[in-house]
């Protein structure tokens, strides 16, 4: 299968997208940001479609707004108390206008299909080197932030106690999320990135015991997921979404049963 | 004699409708344990953000030695029964360094030493959701201790735990006290603890303080929502 350009590039996309998903999740996880995941892949689309409309590359629209949603977020929710509430009034107004987009640029709807669900087959060489160099530069920040993002994502009350600035970590971070979901969009689906945001880090959490295992555990298990769904799509010629979604639960309930068994 | 490691001079502070102290004065001597006693909403959270500089007061001065290194150890924490990290981990999180995921050697020898100190060594592997809450508590001071202060101030520490974990962790804290020469701010409802454990003790009650030795507290005398206040701890 991998004579093929299009796999080839599906499979370099995957890795990176499953390293970036798996490492940024963890922490999404430890904020409890699961809900805006969701919420910014929802926007992602809304992003995609505008891209369709005024004609530049959906990855662009994406990032476009899912950085400027993200912001939005962390200006209207610094206070944890209005969080959800704000979180869903932008999640509502950005998934009309992903229909409005949609609607006025005069797509078919398989195109709304291949935004929301992902596609396998849609990605170029030149669109890998750019998930590429976003992820790079996603990880690089992370790792020059890692110990205060660590701290106030784990501990936000311990860190503020020792004057870690936790309103400058939660947007910098808003942005690493917003940057993520859109990369991640491009393999799986906008509707379904929030799974390789949330499943493999929660199979971390329940495996893991410090911080670096946690991280390479999300990391494996979101390899794992979108190397086997590659491959199984490739093979069955079902969706790929289907088959990473599939096995990232199975995964997420073993660890969620070894848990268990730990008690 | 040394000068004391905090002095608060005539201190007056109050939000716009609140008036909380007028004319406070103490001092905490180096190596002394004070307990900070008031009833809720006396102002004894807000008097631990004056001293840490949170707040400015509106009269009056808050002086430290210039040696002076806070740890503060604050009431609540978010760590469920899910927590993943180790004990061992989590107190690590304060370790801030260079800001990379690798830790130094240095580092590594510091967080032995904090955990040793806190009697943590032999739990430093078990997970934070799964450890008591007196352990819990131990690991949040031994990461205070990390950054390895001379003046630590515990907020309400003892607050939701059973009375022998109580007495466990006021002895602990009363060893680093003497090991480490460190001194204690203890605030608390809890006037037993604060008789038995501490030198001195600060009392807030609107619009009054008082500040003696602990020798002399009577608790018979005491304001009745403090002898109440330890019942509804204990009910936690």
């Amino acid at each position: 299968m991998f004579t093929y350009d299009f796999m080839q590039n599906a499979w370099l996309a995957a890795t990176f997208i499953a390293i970036t998903t798996g490492i940024v999740g963890v922490f999404v996880t430890a904020r409890g940001m699961s809900f805006l995941a969701h919420t910014l892949s929802e926007v992602g689309f809304a992003g995609a479609a505008f891209a369709v409309f005024v004609a530049i590359r959906p990855l662009d629209g994406m990032l476009l707004f899912t950085i400027l949603a993200s912001l939005t977020v962390g200006k209207l929710s610094v206070k944890q108390s209005r969080r959800e509430a704000s979180i869903s009034a932008v999640s509502s107004v950005f998934i009309g206008l992903g229909i409005l987009f949609l609607s006025l640029s005069n797509e078919s709807s398989s195109y709304a299909t291949t935004i929301l669900f992902g596609s396998i087959i849609g990605i170029s060489r030149q669109d890998v080197w750019q998930l590429v160099a976003l992820a790079a530069g996603v990880l690089l920040t992370m790792g020059f932030g890692y110990r205060k993002l660590a701290f106030d994502s784990f501990d936000a009350v311990g860190a503020r106690a020792q004057g870690v600035r936790g309103n400058w970590i939660s947007i910098y971070f808003l942005l690493i999320l917003a940057i993520s979901v859109s990369i991640g969009a491009q393999i799986v689906g906008s509707l379904l990135v929030f799974i390789l945001l949330t499943l493999p880090p929660s199979v971390a959490k329940y495996l893991g015991r410090t911080l670096p295992q946690m991280l390479v555990i999300s990391v494996a298990a979101g390899l794992i997921g979108v190397w086997a769904g590659l491959a199984l799509g490739y093979l069955t010629n079902w969706p790929v979404t289907f088959f990473i979604a599939a096995i990232e639960f199975v995964f997420y309930f073993i660890a969620l049963g070894v848990h268990r068994l730990r008690d | 004699m040394t000068a004391p490691l905090l002095t608060v001079d005539h201190l007056s502070f109050g939000f716009r409708d609140r008036p909380l102290y007028e004319d406070l004065s103490f001092t905490l001597p180096r190596g002394s344990m004070t307990s900070l006693i008031g009833a809720n909403g006396v102002g004894k959270t807000t008097l631990v953000r004056l001293l840490m500089g949170e707040l400015q007061p509106n009269a009056g001065t808050i002086t430290f030695t210039a040696d002076m290194k806070l740890g503060y150890v604050p009431q609540f924490r978010n760590i469920d029964s899910e927590f993943p990290l180790t004990i061992a981990s989590f107190v690590q999180l304060n370790q801030l360094g260079h800001g990379f995921p690798w830790h130094t050697k240095r580092e590594k020898v510091a967080l032995h030493q904090a955990l040793a100190q806190t009697h943590l060594l032999e739990r430093r592997n078990l997970a934070m959701g799964r450890a008591s809450g007196g352990e819990k508590q131990k690991a949040y001071l031994a990461q205070a201790l990390l950054t390895q202060p001379n003046f630590l101030i515990l907020d309400e520490a003892t607050a939701s735990l059973d009375v022998n974990t109580k007495e466990e962790l006021m002895g602990l804290v009363k060893e680093l006290n003497e090991t480490l020469g460190l001194t204690v701010l203890f605030v608390t409802h809890d006037l037993g603890l604060a008789k038995a454990y501490t030198d001195q003790y600060l009392l807030l009650t609107p619009g009054h303080y008082e500040m003696r030795a602990t020798d002399q507290m009577d608790i018979a005398t005491m304001p009745d929502e403090l002898k109440s206040g330890e019942e509804e701890e204990a009910a936690h």
